[in-house]
């Protein structure tokens, strides 16, 4: 088991889930397929895809929220299952897509955060309480004097987000499972929130960051995996594989963003040919 | 892509506003704006969620809604004055003619129990008071769906047998079937992944490519998109036109803060550049449009705010690329 610094801390090891549905018609629906990547310590592993290829299954397993159908989830050197719940919370949180749903609209905000320090195993003073919110406040760029005593429908999609990633801090976990935090937040505070994630690494905290958007993988991540249809289609580090893709399916999902500096040839039928053509082509 | 602008101007919007009114008070979704759309011309409308970009372009299709009330300003659609002239003129020659209107979400609204055909009978009677037979559908409608790209056969489909992004490629098709001068879209990529994404912006390319659709009104948040397919290029802060342009003068050369603001928060993906630039956000968040704030209105987040801004409202400067600029800075100089 490594301890420290460097060294893996999450290893999914052939992930495979399964939904079924149904008593008399039974359905199967395959969630992820022999999904296999590592995450080492205080580093960010972004998995990309499109809708439907199977990153929110894969973070639902690491969660703990569904058990797999096979494979393992190994955190540590044991397996995510083994751990007492309790425990298991302590090392791996989650930042959501939601950030207004995150919150219980009748208890001001103050609460999640008191909430996370009593979670600890550690037993603070109501100073220190204090004190080490107005720091989380403030490592996340929130005026304390602007969100504490608020309820969550007077503070914007980007406070409350920030709030959890306050939340977060607070309870210090090696690994936060973050699934498209950005996507219910206005466009201007989009990158406040990708910068501050990059301050969560920063305090060595480690992330698996899930979106389908390429320019903020590219901006966060150190290493990136690419799914399709549940499948793992590529994984490497993060330049390699947003800059240099060797997959033809990453190469033709990355020829398809499109670009602020670069216009799409839309003239001819025949696909553009940002990527060198395939043999198909 | 041959697009001939010939400087006729086919939408005029001038001193536009309009306002919703409930029990939250009176918001100033639009608030004097003033646009032209020339014949050819794409604009790309784009701006932060909330900043008036969908009441605009209802606004300029002259139906508003329940709560949304015109209050002044004109718009001119191809020579008609839509807030000027009879209901019934309103939609007989300027929508049914001339301008087509796809809302957000318009793909949500193809009738569930109907195929594509049924629905399009539908469409028909309403416009020319016959219903055609599902033969003459899928005569006429299957050449054009053809010519977008779509199967013949999409057009037996259930809506349900669509994906998304099908969805929303027929949705273009049945509104742009009589050719309408100028097509007026509202989001329509925000739902889908990139490659149906990159499917519907082609077929919209190819409306403007074939001369099906004259001019267009795109509007997005996603600027990396409008810049695919949008000649001119509008921002909107706060139910104001801060900086309209060609799209590669203000995507490379931003001059209003907001602007340089909003470009410098985008994490967009940009092979070519070799990499991620440092982003920024703004600070602060978007005004309460009950009440904007004095003078600019993006003066509480600019960073070179100055006295003035906060008191008078910046007027119109123009730039020497055929840039409009509502920013004090660029008031004396230029």
């Amino acid at each position: 088991m490594n301890s420290g610094a460097s060294g893996t801390l999450l290893e999914v090891r052939e992930l495979t889930k399964v939904y079924t549905s149904g008593y008399l018609k039974t359905t199967h629906v395959v969630g992820c397929q022999d999904v296999s990547f590592l995450l080492d310590r205080g580093e960010i592993v972004t998995l990309l895809g499109e809708s439907g290829s199977g990153k929110t299954t894969v973070a639902n397993v690491v969660l703990r929220l569904f058990k797999p159908t096979s494979g393992e989830v190994i955190l540590d050197g044991k397996d995510n299952f083994s751990y007492p719940p309790r425990e298991y919370y302590a090392r791996v949180q989650q930042i959501f897509q939601d950030p207004y749903g995150s919150f219980n609209y009748f208890y001001r905000v103050d609460r999640v955060l008191h909430k996370a320090i009593a979670f600890r195993k550690q037993r603070f003073s109501t100073g220190d309480r204090k004190q080490r919110i107005l720091e989380a406040l403030d490592i996340v760029g929130l005026n304390a004097s602007e969100v504490l005593g608020r309820y969550p429908h007077q503070l914007s999609g980007g406070q409350l987000q920030r709030i959890l990633m306050a939340r977060v801090l607070l309870l210090e976990p090696q690994l936060v499972i973050a699934d498209e935090p950005t996507s219910m937040i206005d466009a201007s505070s989009r990158a406040g929130i990708l910068n501050h994630l990059l301050g969560l690494r920063e305090r060595g905290i480690a992330m698996l960051f899930i979106t389908h958007d390429v320019g903020q993988a590219a901006y966060v991540a150190d290493r990136a995996v690419v799914m399709d249809t549940g499948r793992v289609i590529e994984q490497g580090p993060a330049d390699k594989v947003l800059f240099a893709p060797e997959h033809t399916y990453t190469q033709k999902l990355l020829a398809d963003v499109p670009k602020l500096h670069e216009k799409w040839d839309l003239s001819t039928d025949h696909e553009p040919t940002a990527v060198p053509a395939d043999s198909q082509g | 892509m041959v697009i001939q602008m010939n400087g006729q101007p086919l939408v005029v919007v001038e001193g536009l506003k309009g306002h919703y009114v409930g029990m939250f008070g009176v918001v100033h979704g639009v608030d004097g704006v003033s646009l032209t759309i020339e014949e050819g011309e794409g604009v790309g409308l784009v701006g932060e969620s909330g900043c008036g970009k969908s009441t605009l372009a209802q606004l300029v299709t002259g139906v508003t809604g329940p709560m949304l009330h015109y209050q002044e300003g004109t718009v001119q659609v191809d020579g008609y004055n839509v807030y000027d002239i009879p209901e019934e003129t309103l939609r007989t020659e300027v929508l049914c003619k001339r301008l087509s209107y796809i809302p957000q979400a318009a793909m949500d609204s193809l009738n569930p129990v109907k195929r594509i055909t049924g629905l399009l009978q539908d469409v028909v009677k309403e416009r020319t008071g016959r219903r055609p037979t599902s033969d003459e559908i899928r005569r006429t409608a299957g050449d054009h769906f053809e010519s977008l790209g779509l199967s013949r056969g999409v057009l037996d489909l259930y809506p349900h047998e669509l994906s998304g992004g099908m969805k929303q490629r027929v949705v273009v098709a049945i509104s742009t079937l009589w050719n309408p001068k100028i097509l007026v879209v509202d989001e329509p990529t925000s739902a889908l992944d990139v490659s149906s994404q990159k499917m519907l912006i082609k077929t919209l390319a190819m409306l403007r490519d074939r001369a099906m659709v004259k001019s267009m009104l795109f509007i997005t948040h996603d600027i990396p998109v409008a810049r695919q397919i949008c000649e001119s290029l509008a921002v909107m802060y706060c139910g104001q036109l801060v900086e309209v342009g060609p799209v590669e003068g203000v995507l490379d050369a931003p001059q209003h803060p907001y602007t340089q603001g909003l470009l410098a928060s985008i994490a967009s993906y940009e092979p070519q550049q070799g990499g991620q630039q440092w982003l920024e956000s703004i600070p602060g968040r978007p005004p309460d449009m009950r009440e904007p704030p004095p003078g600019c209105r993006f003066h509480p987040r600019c960073a070179s705010a100055e006295a003035r801004c906060a008191v008078e409202e910046p007027t119109e400067a123009r730039l020497a690329d055929g840039r409009s600029l509502r920013c004090w800075r660029y008031m004396g100089g230029l």
